[in-house]
């Protein structure tokens, strides 16, 4: 914020004015408004800034200024790599190059495959500046310059890609030795193995390498993280380990013949190398307790399914038979109700027989009541014969129920006529019916 | 939040989300907040979505389906998120689709899918729908797959809304890095362009929207906001201007086909009668006249028809008149005077109507700048200003934890004590006995603060003496009938006169300081010729007063320390 300019002059010191380091407080602010400022803008969040750290204008000023400055300088801070140096590492020559530990040698013994090419550089430079012969000889001691070869051995190594990667991958001090089945059961075993596996990932082509997990990883995860290493695609290549091929030309065979051999070597120790992680993985994967959990809730899953199963087998058998005794149940009481409805049809159809019997006495008995049909005077045998013989007739055409109607119909009646045109009616029911023909019962026909 | 994204893989813009228009704006690596057209190339996207067997329109092209397929389009929804079906007010839906009850919340009643079922479809699903195709158009811009935001909200957007928001947008894949009101947006969009000034100030943003208008009073002081006041308005908007025209426009085509009947009472004329009002209203925000021209407006007859601005702002100078009302009772309400503004921004879509920012402008006193497109050739556009706004928010915080982000928005850090008066210096004046007081620190200033000041000297140099003192704003009335008084005070801040916007005999309105409470005094000896004196003031939270006063460029200087111990009365 400018600072504001005010053009007004000051007011001269009026004489007798005076006061301790001319400054004299007379009042006192007026009480102030609480307010909601507005969360927005970078100098409400420098005012932020400010609150939530309780820093004044001028220490924040400056600590913001210090980190701004920070972030270029960066680049000049050597505190990862390691000053200690070994004094057997120092006495080291360079001629045994092979034999050395490159990362220990320019102080890089923690990052060792991990470490960058920058950080390499960086080292180099650090371990440069220190072991200089010439430096040394600046300070009067002996000229010895096997150290300084050595580092200089260390980086042509280190930063070469390819020559870094053969010595990674015979670099014992990157390894972690699996840790034995009683180390495991202290329930580190997560810990342990991740470390392995971690370092052992280095030589994968594929990345990212998948992480041994914890308890808590799905079987997907797991299994995946297994298949992974019984499927690894390594880079880890044995020519560092070389016998040294004699270059001079004079002796060509001696030379395949070392050549062969090496080939041989590297071709055995990356069989066993193979041989050697696969069993690895095996022994994890035999201590691995998430294997052991994910087979028993399969387990647990199937026995849950079988028992469902032979549930429902059960409940449908248990249906089924409940089905028959029902059907048992219900078969016997139809048989009986058959029985009982039999017994009382017997009985019903002798009292109809028997009524029957009654019914066709009274006809028979209206017939003679309305004198054989005949007009008047004693019926002539014939009419009384041919009257019966057609009553008769009627009783066998009509069933039991009509005849009741009938005799319904004739009981009480004396009349002749009367009785006579009921058995004419029924005649002509019977005629209509087509149970019996017009004229059949002749003295019936009106 | 679980799929929180770490600041370093998140792609941050701005979102102004409105009633009837959204924007979305990125911060570019220059830092110029700029605002992303969509695939149709428009800066402002209609809020509105609808549904065509099954296809969904965003935008102008759900616009223009207002008219044909208005049951199935969805409009001016920002609203009613987060509401209750009995607090919301749907008359602006009347011609799109309604919302309807739906459990405890609101949702629309329409075809959706591609067959012809009816799907009840809630306001937070539509939001979330409308956010996915914001965020789609900014990531084919960018290129980059947007997953964080920043919102504007109104000022009196409540926590339930807020909270329904932050929901619809986590639907749509955006993470809400924070809310931001609407009108410090807009003060925000002005003070981050490279050639604005810090400097504090008083400022009045006027948000005139499609339904509803909100002005806020906001003190800035040294790029702090704090709002003093805000009123809303769901009455003047600019709907209304629409109706105005549309009223005009439906009552010559009576006049001129006696056969066409009213256009308003017909659905489909009322809709093409609407769309085409507001193209002519902003038709005539650039121009002089328009031309209004429908197609088949009512009963098959074409309508055109020609209209001039002054005739415009005769019809509408009510709604104007309105806005002005409301603009000067937010600065009633923030007990301010009109002298006190030292800037008006008009913000929103109906802010580019001439006629508005010139009647504010005669409304408030020469020193009030108006910033709006007709009254300033450097203004922005007011339609992207909340954008803009949110976009430079976006950037600042996108490098942010969101536990940062909530714990710096957390009231601890925002409720502020603000200065109740004006701390400033006793200058000369022509009456050797008063002295004049001059500001250094604004009264409505949040602490703690930290203000430098120079001054300038007698000529002669020698010994000053400082009084550090607190000031009361005045408005001196004078009536102009004996000539007006010399002026007392010669600040460019101060000498200034205001025309009221009534007929009546004009006063003379002036801004002048009463001296309050002395608060100390310091004596600075045996200055040079010609020296100015810098003066220091650092206020701290607990009004502890540090001032440090010494000669420019000279050396030691005189310290003191006023403790400001709330309530006591005693001085260090």
């Amino acid at each position: 914020m400018a600072s504001v300019q005010i053009s007004l002059p000051l007011p001269v010191l009026p004489e007798g004015w005076s006061a301790e380091k001319d400054f004299k407080a007379i009042g006192q602010l007026s009480q102030a408004t609480d307010r909601n400022i507005e969360p927005v803008g970078p100098h409400f969040l420098a005012h932020a800034r400010r609150k939530r750290h309780k820093r004044t204008f001028s220490e924040d000023d400056r600590i913001q200024a210090q980190t701004n400055v920070k972030k270029v300088e960066d680049d000049d801070d050597l505190g990862e790599i390691s000053d200690d140096e070994d004094p057997l590492l120092l006495q080291r020559e360079a001629k045994d190059w092979k034999s050395q530990d490159h990362y220990a040698v320019l102080g890089l013994s923690k990052h060792r495959y991990n470490a960058s090419e920058d950080l390499i550089k960086k080292a180099h430079r650090k371990k440069v500046l220190k072991h200089h012969p010439d430096k040394k000889a600046a300070i009067g001691a002996a000229e010895d310059d096997q150290f300084f070869k050595c580092i200089q051995k260390a980086t042509e190594v280190l930063l070469d890609p390819v020559r870094r990667r053969q010595f990674d991958s015979v670099d014992e001090a990157a390894e972690v030795e699996p840790p034995s089945k009683k180390e495991t059961q202290k329930g580190n075993f997560y810990k342990m193995w991740g470390k392995v596996f971690e370092a052992e990932g280095r030589f994968s082509n594929n990345k990212p390498v998948p992480k041994l997990g914890n308890e808590k990883s799905t079987k997907e995860e797991v299994e995946n993280f297994y298949n992974f290493w019984y499927n690894f695609d390594s880079w880890r290549t044995f020519e560092y380990l070389d016998e040294d091929v004699p270059d001079d030309n004079e002796n060509r065979d001696q030379k395949r013949h070392v050549e062969r051999k090496n080939q041989n070597a590297r071709r055995k120790k990356k069989t066993e190398d193979t041989a050697r992680l696969r069993k690895l993985v095996d022994d994890c994967l035999a201590l691995d307790e998430r294997i052991k959990k994910f087979r028993q809730e399969e387990h647990a899953q199937k026995n849950k399914r079988r028992l469902e199963k032979e549930a429902e087998q059960k409940r449908l058998a248990e249906e089924a038979a409940k089905a028959k005794e029902e059907e048992a149940k219900r078969k016997a009481e139809q048989e009986a109700a058959e029985k009982a409805a039999k017994a009382d049809s017997k009985k019903a159809k002798e009292a109809a027989k028997n009524a029957a019997k009654k019914n066709k006495r009274v006809v028979r008995g209206a017939v003679k009541d309305a004198n054989y049909f005949h007009s008047a005077g004693d019926a002539p045998a014939a009419q009384i014969d041919s009257a019966l013989n057609d009553v008769d007739t009627i009783i066998a055409k009509i069933d039991n129920e009509e005849l009741a109607a009938l005799t319904a119909k004739l009981n009480g009646k004396k009349d002749a006529g009367e009785i006579k045109q009921i058995f004419q009616d029924e005649v002509k029911r019977l005629v209509d019916a087509g149970k019996t023909k017009e004229g059949e019962l002749k003295s019936l026909s009106a | 939040m679980s799929e929180e994204n770490s600041p370093a893989q998140r792609v941050a813009i701005g979102i102004s989300f409105g009633n009837s228009y959204s924007s979305i704006g990125f911060t570019s690596a220059e830092g110029k907040a700029e605002v992303i057209a969509n695939e149709e190339g428009d800066r402002q996207i209609p809020s509105i979505l609808s549904y065509v067997d099954g296809e969904e329109f965003q935008g102008t092209q759900a616009k223009a389906q207002l008219v044909r397929n208005a049951k199935n389009t969805v409009a001016y929804f920002r609203d009613f998120l987060g509401q209750e079906f009995k607090s919301i007010d749907p008359t602006p839906c009347h011609q799109s689709a309604h919302p309807v009850q739906h459990e405890s919340t609101i949702a629309f009643k329409i075809k959706d899918g591609a067959d012809e079922t009816e799907n009840t479809v809630t306001v937070s699903e539509i939001t979330t729908r409308h956010l996915r195709r914001l965020k789609n158009s900014a990531s084919d811009y960018l290129g980059k797959d947007v997953n964080a935001a920043v919102i504007t909200v109104p000022t009196n957007f409540g926590d339930t809304q807020k909270e329904a928001l932050t929901k619809a947008a986590k639907e749509a894949g955006i993470e809400v890095l924070q809310f931001i009101n609407e009108p410090v947006a807009a003060v925000l969009a002005y003070d981050a362009r490279p050639e604005a000034k810090l400097s504090d100030k008083i400022v009045v943003v006027a948000d005139l929207g499609g339904i509803r208008s909100d002005v806020a009073v906001i003190a800035s002081r040294g790029g702090i906001y704090t709002i003093l006041a805000t009123a809303h308005d769901y009455d003047v908007a600019g709907t209304q201007l629409d109706k105005v025209l549309m009223d005009h426009f439906a009552k010559e085509f009576m006049k001129k086909h006696k056969t066409g009947g009213d256009p308003r009472e017909n659905d489909r004329s009322l809709a093409k009668l609407k769309l085409e009002s507001e193209a002519v209203k902003k038709a005539l925000s650039i121009g002089a006249s328009a031309n209004f021209s429908v197609e088949s407006l009512a009963n098959g007859i074409d309508y055109t028809a020609t209209i001039n601005r002054s005739r415009y702002e005769l019809l509408a100078s009510k709604h104007f008149q309105a806005f002005t009302r409301l603009v000067t009772h937010a600065v009633e309400k923030a007990e301010l005077d009109p002298l006190d503004i030292s800037e008006i921004i008009l913000a929103g879509g109906s802010a580019h109507t001439p006629r508005i920012a010139s009647s504010l402008q005669s409304a408030f006193p020469e020193t009030t700048t108006v910033l709006a497109p007709s009254t300033s050739p450097t203004a922005l556009n007011p339609s992207e200003l909340a954008v803009r706004g949110a976009a430079i928010q976006a950037s600042l915080v996108q490098e942010f934890d969101v536990e940062d982000i909530v714990q710096s928005t957390h009231p601890m850090v925002t409720v502020t004590p603000h200065l109740s008066h004006a701390v400033g210096v006793l200058c000369i004046s022509d009456s050797e006995e008063s002295g004049v007081f001059q500001s250094i620190v604004d009264a409505e200033t949040p602490l703690p603060v930290r203000r430098t000041a120079i001054i300038s000297t007698p000529r002669e140099g020698g010994d000053v003496l400082i009084k550090l003192t607190e000031g009361a704003r005045h408005i001196k009335v004078t009536k102009p009938e004996p000539k007006p008084k010399a002026e007392k005070t010669k600040s460019d801040s101060d000498d200034e006169d205001s025309d009221e916007d009534s007929e009546e005999e004009e006063e003379i309105r002036e801004k002048t300081w009463k001296v309050g409470k002395v608060l100390a005094e310091a004596a600075l000896k045996e200055l040079k010729k010609g020296a100015k004196v810098e003066v220091q003031i650092n206020i701290d939270a607990n009004l502890n007063v540090n001032c440090i006063f010494r000669e420019v460029g000279g050396k030691g200087g005189v310290r003191g320390l006023l403790a400001g111990g709330k309530g006591q009365n005693g001085s260090a």
